[in-house]
């Protein structure tokens, strides 16, 4: 088999592999779940997931610690005064870009 | 759909999701030119983009087939790494308008990235087909375009622009997460179990867990001890104390 083809297989497996997990548990689940309990933890799974994918991965986004340290607290303090998420994330961007230029 | 308008739900996505395919439009050049790099002919690279839609599992699987792993080997290796969209995919099914059909959750499902699922699990009202159609379109195309402007042309931005845009992603996790975290204990609680579980098996150097497992250890420990003892307030929506 050519590398090409070999290449091809091997996206198609990956594409599969990606879109099984994701479309598969919400087209399965139809019910409203009845458990307090399993409602309770699908309720908190955003704020779980979602804290873990930032911290502590966030420091190592950038060239630099000392970057990436700046950029996460400005998000931070902006996100703590409820901006829009356009505006944290330009903050955020334009301070890794500004502090770079000296740290 | 039952109480809203297909177009409106549909431009409200687009609307929310634009910030998200600008981010992707940025980060993924330097896949497209990764790849190229290594050997992939341009079409297949774009293909791989645009079919795998994220970003940890492709780079993974892109760097197995560099080095001509098995297609097993290959698959194992990127599916253990989006094992935690299933959690995600549960958790948003509960978020879903009643009425979607079978087709449009097998349609739509193929975008549920971790930030299509940042902004449409901490919507404020239920979830609708179209809605997830809006939010998934500009993503797809930041995506797949980045990848093809890296790979086609090697157009990449300035350095320190390029560097300074990583953190983009992870600031819009930052600006969803802090305010509900700012009026709800059990959600900051939430967060913190989860994050500090993932410096636990980063930082201590015995442990040895790949970041896909850690991410699904860190999610289900977090939610499982919060809906303990803090369990949501007992009637539909989402509601809690």
């Amino acid at each position: 088999m050519n590398k090409e083809m070999y290449y091809f297989v091997a996206a198609v497996v990956m594409a599969l592999v990606s879109y099984i997990p994701r479309a598969l548990p919400i087209t399965l689940f139809t019910k409203q779940i009845r458990s307090r309990f399993i409602r309770s933890f699908l309720y908190y799974v955003p704020y779980a997931v979602l804290g873990g994918l930032t911290f502590p991965g966030i420091f190592y986004c950038t060239d630099s610690f000392w970057t990436a340290l700046v950029g996460t607290l400005v998000a931070l303090i902006v996100a703590f005064f409820e901006k829009s998420l356009v505006i944290v994330a330009a903050a955020a961007v334009l301070s890794v870009f500004l502090s770079g230029l000296f740290l | 759909m039952s109480n809203y308008s297909k177009v409106s739900e549909f431009k409200d996505g687009v609307k929310k999701g634009i910030p998200i395919g600008v981010g992707y439009l940025a980060v993924s050049f330097t896949f497209g030119i990764w790849a190229v790099e290594g050997g992939i002919p341009l079409p297949l690279v774009v293909f791989i983009s645009l079919s795998n839609l994220t970003s940890a599992g492709q780079f993974a699987g892109t760097g197995l087939m560099l080095g001509l792993a098995s297609y097993f080997e290959i698959g194992l290796s990127v599916f253990v790494i989006n094992i935690r969209y299933m959690l995600m995919s549960l958790s948003l099914s509960q978020k879903l308008d009643r009425s979607t059909k079978v087709g449009q959750k097998l349609l739509f499902g193929y975008g549920i990235t971790d930030e299509v699922f940042a902004i449409a699990s901490t919507r404020e009202r239920e979830v609708t087909a179209h809605y997830m159609y809006g939010l998934i379109l500009t993503p797809v195309i930041g995506w797949t375009l980045g990848t093809f402007m890296g790979a086609a042309v090697g157009i990449i931005l300035p350095e320190r622009l390029q560097v300074a845009m990583g953190i983009g992603l992870y600031a819009m996790f930052i600006a969803i997460i802090v305010p509900p975290a700012k009026h709800s204990l059990a959600i900051l609680c939430t967060i913190l179990i989860s994050v500090g579980i993932m410096c636990l098996i980063k930082y201590v150097p015995f442990i040895k867990i790949g970041e896909g497992f850690a991410l699904i250890i860190a999610t289900v420990a977090a939610s499982a001890v919060m809906a303990a003892l803090a369990p949501i307030k007992d009637r539909e929506g989402d509601a809690h104390e």
